[in-house]
């Protein structure tokens, strides 16, 4: 999963109420909002339909990672979110809608991690996604479907100091996560809605402080909602999307509550996947970075016993603090054992 | 140690002696202070409040976007600035009407005001979710909340009948403003979809030419300077006041120089007499300026306190004034900064400084030598008054100059200046002349001393008639411009004001519905609409109205001048009517051409008429109706006036609003808008008055204080003439005689010199502060007024030294034969 549900109603809320992360912030997530709908076992994902937004959930998001190598011969890594928040199952005309939209950019070298954060109200046209062709914008960012089965599409984003433009190409179907896309968070029942793209191949180009970089890579696009929040005693999460060198893909989160909470997806090449449960799986913290007042485990040991996958994961640069309206550690990640590849670990609630 | 010590104690031992000297001093000193350090108060408090209102948009330097002819521009630019990745922030403002109270209502997107705008206010709009949650909150500054008689959490209906958020108060508010979420603004102003400004965020590199290319020349982009209107609006206003609060200094440092004058003369034998016993002159110099620095400490801390006082009470006035002349919304809640508060010392010390240095350099000169030699009166009249003379001539020429050289407020009010202090400097030569003039004519010997002693008398009270002369002249020239513009607006209004009721709509669409219906009214006999644009003439906002060929403004509307069939011209071609102000300030004149910037191109317009436009800021162009619909599409069309039979005024208005109701934001009829007019003119003008009476009360402080001085030493000139037989209470009431002439004196020179003061202002400053050029009047009965109140105030400030003489002890003026210095 892209345990994003969580961190998207604290990072709005937040952005509203205060600067300061907080517990209490959690509580109030942990809070259940009857009017909106909730996701449930064997409810279905129909496509192109599910690429928008729903409008009856109250939390969702559009997110893509992309590991890169550059022509400069550097390794690169970039994110683009957009995060939907909604105070009421429903949208209304102009400054009355109750929508939130936040979008986050990042590209990450050995040395840099740049990255920026842009906010809109929905029902004016400033942030938005729009569906058949799929289209989601915040400002002058995109993600933007080039052809009708999304095999193809084009994102974009700026900030004063980084821009980028990336084509992404995937005949891959998608992916669904957890039960047939229903995804459990917790023991007592918090899910969400959740499928992935971790096909796409990436062609595209960086400018850094004007400076600009073909790139090439692989990219994994995230799609979830939900309307539940946090359990109420989780207090953050590690999520990892592992490109393994033999074409799977690897999907793992552990939420951090009373008792830790481990779920994961393995991706054969060919798409087929097989659930991971909690006693398949083994995560590890080998190194802390500090960073600011944050102490962050950003080397780990990943073990999937039924896999017999024994890895360790070193961050690009251990630096990759996202210090925006609700802040958490995002960057690439490259890994070596049992087998070898790059990936994208998020760490919250540091 | 011990000798600086006793010198020291010996000079300061003179205010133990002199208390009443040290008392003038002080007084004279503080009260200066007070009168400069209060005027800069209020102008520093309403400079304040104009950066409160305008940090909302300009904190931070922030550059700002607005429509290319201002007013209200469509959202959907907002979006298509967004999307190019401009980094903007939303803003409309607009007036609107709380228990008929006018507000200005600001509506604020709180997800995209830019972080550097993270003021107190941007930080409360963000943490209330509520903001844009349910019903939202309306922050308001709690002096305005209290104001409309509410409190926290009511929700007040708009006079148009739009329930607004519960009311929030939020001391970072600018008071008369209401600032509340966008999409309430929007609803409560009826302009859905509609913004006045877009914020930019400090990060962003936005230049002029992205932003006209991004918006198809829709929006340009302004520097920060140039959004606060409100600033370049009111400086005038600011540099009349600060002229007040100089004038005021100077007549209280009147006050300080004569006591200091006194003092030292009083205190030349003490100086020589330790200068003989070794005391170094640098010593008594030193003495002397830890005395002005204690002078300082004390009179600045009253100052300040008095200054403070006075600020606070006329507050409400300047207040009102500001509101009367520009909608400026002032603070009534006095707040001052370390600044203000130093500076006033800095005023106390250097006027104390400037009144001592005659003193101080003198004590360093003293010849120590030198045989302590009687100062006759007449000796230092003598010298005095040639400096004199040559100061004033100085003063003169330096007037003339400026008034030929100088174009602007600052050499406007410098040749004001130094004209009147080059009058005032000559009062002593007209004043001696005067007693000169009836010495010749008496014959009786007591008469004969009456003049004759009278001249003696001018050094010592030169300076107190001086600050009263001041104060009577600007009483008469200050009066004379208000009563001439009183009468020339007044005039003005009501020809300016000849239909019977005037109406806003909340949208175009209404106005139409109602024109329509209004045409129908068998008791309406004409509609004029008053429709409105605005555009830029030389960075400078202009407002555009339409005038429709009717009979109300060929007959009525006042012209200044005009082209022959002016208003055939008006309507057939592409002429204008052009307000005074504006004409002046682009220095055109009729059948001139001026290129009128339009949506998308200029327009060549001839002037054909100049019209007074008295109290409006802004300029304005009055144009034809349809060249105005023509050519400024964005125009709004909601501004109406209606002509009816006087009596049915009453029953239209009814049937309008139960007809219309909501559908219409403002419905007045004349009278009300001339008591509206009129009561912001009585209100432009009460700072004024104000000062006028404080200044009074001061030259006669001044006068009083001098008198009193004056009177312990004058009992050696009075003395040898009682010695010969001339009661106490006769030479009483000589004395009175004698400043009564005084005062008689300065009134006659106040009334020629207050003329000058009131050409000047008329003439000079009105005309480059504020661009209208008034009929000057002039007042004799209101020079009969001043000529008694300066009698007056001689009689009353005259009353404790008069009494004190007639009831001096015969012992006290036998001294005066002893006391020989």
């Amino acid at each position: 999963m892209r345990a994003k549900y969580i961190i998207a109603p604290p990072l709005l809320l937040i952005c509203l109420t205060s600067n300061a992360f907080s517990e209490e912030n959690m509580n109030f997530l942990s809070q259940e909002k009857k009017e909106f709908e909730t996701p449930i076992p064997g409810g279905q994902i129909i496509f192109p339909k599910d690429h928008g937004a729903h409008t009856k959930f109250r939390t969702e998001w559009w997110y893509l990672t992309t590991n890169l190598r550059g022509d400069d011969g550097k390794e690169y890594g970039c994110q683009w979110t957009l995060f939907r928040h909604a105070s009421e199952p429903l949208t209304r005309n102009g400054w009355e809608d109750r929508t939130m939209w936040m979008g986050h950019a990042a590209i990450t070298s050995e040395n840099k991690h740049l990255y920026t954060e842009t906010l809109a109200r929905g029902g004016v046209g400033q942030a938005a996604v729009e569906n058949d062709p799929f289209n989601a914008f915040i400002d002058d960012w995109s993600f933007t479907a080039l052809d009708n089965n999304f095999s193809k599409a084009l994102v974009t984003a700026s900030a004063d100091d980084f821009s980028y433009r990336l084509h992404l190409e995937s005949t891959m179907p998608f992916v669904l996560q957890g039960v047939a896309g229903y995804s459990l968070k917790s023991e007592q029942g918090q899910a969400s809605y959740y499928y992935s793209q971790p096909f796409f191949r990436v062609d595209g180009e960086l400018k850094i402080n004007k400076r600009s970089v073909h790139v090439v890579g692989q990219g994994w696009m995230d799609r979830e909602w939900s309307s539940q929040i946090l359990a109420p005693d989780q207090k953050g999460w590690d999520w990892f999307s592992l490109h393994l060198s033999d074409g799977s893909k690897v999907m793992l989160f552990r939420l951090r509550g009373n008792l830790t909470y481990l779920s994961g997806n393995w991706i054969m090449p060919n798409g087929d996947t097989t659930a991971l449960t909690a006693n398949e799986i083994k995560l590890e913290p080998l190194e802390e970075t500090k960073i600011d007042r944050h102490l962050v485990p950003t080397r780990w040991r990943v073990n999937i016993l039924s896999h017999h996958l024994l890895i360790e994961t070193t961050p690009l640069n251990p630096n990759s603090w996202m210090s925006v309206s609700f802040p958490y550690w995002e960057g690439p990640i490259s890994f070596t054992g049992t087998s070898q590849g790059t990936g994208y670990l998020e760490m919250t609630g540091y | 140690m011990k000798q600086v010590f006793w010198s020291l104690a010996a000079l300061l031992s003179h205010w133990r002696k002199h208390p009443a000297s040290l008392v003038t001093l002080l007084m004279g000193l503080s009260i200066a202070t007070a009168l400069w350090s209060g005027v800069q108060a209020l102008n520093t408090q309403a400079r304040n409040s104009y950066n409160q209102a305008a940090a909302i948009f300009t904190q931070g330097n922030s550059q700002n976007i607005i429509a290319q002819q201002g007013g209200y521009f469509n959202q959907d630019l907002f979006i298509r600035l967004r999307r190019s990745g401009a980094k903007v922030s939303p803003i409309i403002e607009g007036r609107i009407y709380l228990q008929k109270k006018e507000l200005k209502i600001i509506g604020v997107d709180p997800i995209t005001t830019p972080k550097n705008l993270s003021v107190e206010l941007v930080h409360s709009l963000k943490s209330s979710f509520d903001l844009i949650d349910k019903a939202g909150k309306a922050f308001i500054s709690p002096e305005t909340l209290q104001g409309l008689g509410s409190k926290s959490d009511d929700r007040l209906k708009t006079d148009r009948g739009i329930l607004l958020p519960p009311l929030q108060p939020l001391s970072s508010v600018p008071p008369g403003v209401i600032i509340t979420d966008i999409g309430i603004a929007q609803n409560t102003l009826a302009r859905a979809g509609k913004l006045s400004r877009l914020v930019v965020d400090q990060r962003n590199n936005l230049n002029s030419e992205q932003v006209s290319r991004l918006t198809n020349n829709s929006l340009r982009l302004v520097a920060p300077d140039d959004s606060n209107d409100l600033t370049r609006l009111t400086d005038s206003f600011h540099l009349n006041l600060t002229a007040f609060g100089m004038l005021a200094f100077v007549v209280g440092f009147f006050i300080v120089n004569a006591s200091v004058g006194l003092a030292f003369e009083q205190r030349l034998p003490t100086l020589r007499t330790l200068r003989a016993l070794g005391a170094p002159a640098y010593l008594l110099v030193f003495g002397m300026l830890i005395e002005i620095a204690a002078f300082t400490l004390i009179a600045g801390l009253i100052g300040v306190t008095g200054g403070y006082l006075i600020a606070q009470e006329l507050l409400p006035n300047v207040a009102a004034s500001l509101e009367g002349l520009y909608g400026a919304q002032i603070s009534s809640r006095l707040a001052l900064d370390k600044n203000w508060f130093f500076s006033a010392f800095a005023m106390a010390g250097s006027g104390a400084l400037l009144a001592n240095t005659a003193g101080l350099v003198k004590t360093l000169r003293l010849p120590v030598l030198n045989v302590a030699k009687p100062i006759a009166w007449r000796e230092i009249n003598h010298g005095y008054l040639r400096r004199q003379a040559l100061l004033a001539f100085l003063a003169i020429v330096i007037a003339v100059l400026t008034y030929s050289l100088g174009k602007n407020l600052l050499s406007g009010f410098a040749f004001m200046a130094c004209g009147l202090l080059g009058t005032a400097m000559l009062l002593p030569f007209i004043l001696a002349l005067l007693l000169l003039v009836g010495e010749s004519q008496s014959q009786q010997p007591l008469l004969r001393w009456l003049f004759a002693d009278g001249r003696q008398e001018i050094p010592g009270l030169s300076l107190a008639l001086m600050a009263l002369l001041l104060t009577l002249s600007a009483n008469i020239g200050i009066g004379g411009m208000v009563t001439g513009f009183r009468e020339t607006f007044l005039a003005w209004l009501d020809e300016r004001l000849i239909a019977e009721i005037y109406y806003e709509t909340a949208t175009a669409d209404d106005a139409r519905k109602i024109e329509a219906w209004a045409q129908s009214d068998r008791e309406i006999d004409a509609i004029l609409p008053v429709w409105r644009a605005k555009t830029l003439i030389e960075n400078q906002p202009v407002e555009l109205m339409g005038m429709t060929f009717h009979d109300t403004y060929i007959r009525h509307f006042p012209l200044l001048s005009s082209k022959e069939n002016v208003w055939e011209n008006l309507h057939s071609n592409d002429s204008i009517l052009i307000s005074e102000q504006l004409a002046r300030r682009l220095n055109i004149n009729i059948d001139d051409v001026l290129n009128l910037p339009t949506g998308d191109k200029d327009w060549r317009v001839t002037i054909a008429g100049i019209f007074p436009d008295y109290g409006n800021p802004k300029g304005q162009i009055r144009i034809d109706h349809d060249r105005l619909a023509l050519h400024f599409t964005d125009a709004s069309r909601t501004h109406y006036s209606l002509r009816v039979a006087a009596r049915s005024t009453g029953s239209v208005m009814a049937r309008m609003k139960a007809v219309h109701g909501e559908k219409i934001i403002r419905i007045v009829d004349q009278e009300e808008v001339k008591k509206i007019s009129i009561g912001i003119f009585e209100k432009t003008f009460m700072i004024t008055g104000a000062l006028n009476t404080l200044m009074l009360i001061v030259s006669a402080v001044a006068l009083f204080t001098s008198l009193l001085t004056l009177s312990n030493l004058r009992l050696r000139q009075v003395a040898p003439v009682w010695a010969i037989g001339v009661s106490r209470q006769i030479l009483a009431a000589i004395e009175l005689a004698r400043i009564l002439i005084f005062a008689a004196g300065v009134a006659l020179v106040a009334i020629p010199l207050g003329v000058f003061i009131t050409w000047g202002l008329v003439t000079i400053i009105n005309v480059i502060a504020f661009g209208w050029r008034l009929p000057m009047h002039i007042y004799p009965m209101h020079w009969l007024m001043v000529f008694i109140t300066s009698l007056l105030t001689a009689l009353l400030a005259s009353l404790v030294p008069v009494i004190q003489l007639a009831r001096s002890k015969p012992i006290d003026l036998l001294k005066g034969f002893t006391d020989a210095r």
